[in-house]
């Protein structure tokens, strides 16, 4: 889970309540849609539980209680494998628009338009992007150029399986003979 | 599409020898659009870009700038045609070497016509707007690719065109040099009212224009609006 184990490693840097923590997440790293609080607290009791981080000390309010967290050495090797091992390729393909393209195929919609409405959206965002790069932080370079590179990947992807559609909705009208 | 086309092709046709380059394809551009045409190596792009460019004569069909024949003038009036009301970038940018930049981008309004201190005037206000006006006395050899290419992009747009072609413009450039060379291509073609044709091979080039032609094998396959 990327996201449990990011705000564990912003754990590491300083101990944090989960406000703190989610504030940080967001500046860094929620590019269009802000972590639900539900989610940040959720992962801190798990965090708890699986002894990864534990309270340091509580804050009595007129809310509710304020806990702050501090990393163990258990979630910083968790940290470290997370980080350092390399994800699985196999991620890549299984996304949506390949099963949505295929599924078009197999039942005789229109692939094509599930191509064009896919690489409209997309250059949609890449100007976006291409824009907000123009202002951003260097980190926020980082992650935007990220992005930027997976969309081109999609688009060629979609071009390409533009000239090869008819070759496989022969393929399949083939299998079910 | 209503309004009138300021350049368009219409079932062109070409062949190099046994190649044949396109067939049957058209394009039209009205005023002030901005289009990316692209497609596989191969599919045309650049053929269709010369014919439109009055560069190239096609074998059949008709290309037309301001609702007049290109393509049936005699070389020397295509020539005189190209240079009042087009304006063309190459990938490697195609400066005079022996020229300086700020040479480079007075030569069109001077072929034009025009007195050599008012086209130094305008040239330099243009190198200025493209933030290169500090080179603007060194010969291209002594600048980098991106600002060559800056001062190719001023050269195409200082007679005030009508149409602006160009020919993967940033193919030759990196990633910040090419963002600086399309900003510059695109906002001053708008700031003009030019028309804007760029073909490219290259997505975040395409995902700064409105309007995106793709070829494949000397055709025309599809065309997309892109919402803004």
């Amino acid at each position: 889970m990327p996201t449990s184990h990011t705000l564990l490693a912003l754990l590491e840097r300083e101990p944090a309540h989960g406000y703190t923590l989610k504030r940080q997440y967001d500046e860094r790293f929620a590019q269009t849609r802000p972590l639900a609080f539900g989610q940040v607290y959720a992962s801190l009791a798990r965090f708890e539980k699986q002894g990864w981080a534990c309270v340091t000390d509580v804050v009595a309010g007129e809310g509710p209680e304020r806990k702050r967290y501090r990393i163990t050495p258990e979630g910083v090797e968790v940290v470290d494998t997370w980080v350092f091992e390399p994800q699985s390729p196999g991620v890549f393909s299984t996304s949506s628009l390949f099963a949505r393209v295929s599924v078009a195929l197999m039942s005789g919609r229109s692939a094509q338009t599930v191509l064009a409405n896919q690489r409209a959206t997309h250059l949609v965002r890449m100007r976006e992007l291409t824009a907000l790069r123009k202002t951003a932080d260097p980190g926020g370079v980082l992650a935007i150029s990220y992005e930027l590179a997976h969309l081109d990947a999609d688009l060629r992807w979609i071009a390409e399986s533009g000239e090869r559609l008819d070759k496989v909705r022969d393929g399949i009208a083939g299998e079910k003979r | 599409m209503t309004s009138k086309p300021v350049l368009g092709a219409r079932n062109v046709h070409l062949t190099y020898g046994d190649t044949v380059a396109l067939r049957g394809a058209s394009l039209e551009l009205t005023a002030g659009e901005r289009v990316a045409l692209m497609g596989p190596s191969g599919s045309g792009k650049s053929s269709m870009l010369h014919c439109l460019a009055g560069i190239i004569r096609p074998d059949l069909g008709e290309v037309t700038l301001e609702g007049a024949g290109l393509d049936g003038l005699p070389e020397r009036v295509r020539s005189a045609r190209r240079l009042q009301r087009m304006g063309i970038v190459f990938q490697f940018g195609d400066l005079v070497p022996e020229l300086t930049l700020i040479e480079n981008v007075m030569l069109p309004l001077q072929l034009l016509g025009g007195k050599k201190s008012a086209a130094r005037a305008t040239a330099m206000d243009l190198l200025a707007a493209l933030d290169i006006d500090r080179v603007a006395d060194k010969r291209t050899g002594a600048v980098s690719g991106g600002q060559a290419q800056r001062a190719a992009v001023a050269r195409a747009l200082v007679h005030r065109p009508a149409v602006v072609l160009a020919d993967e413009p940033t193919g030759s450039l990196d990633t910040v040099s090419a963002e600086l060379v399309l900003d510059a291509m695109v906002s001053l073609s708008s700031q003009l009212g030019a028309a804007l044709l760029v073909v490219t091979h290259d997505n975040l080039v395409a995902a700064h224009l409105d309007r995106h032609v793709v070829m494949r094998d000397g055709v025309v396959t599809t065309t997309a609006e892109v919402l803004r």
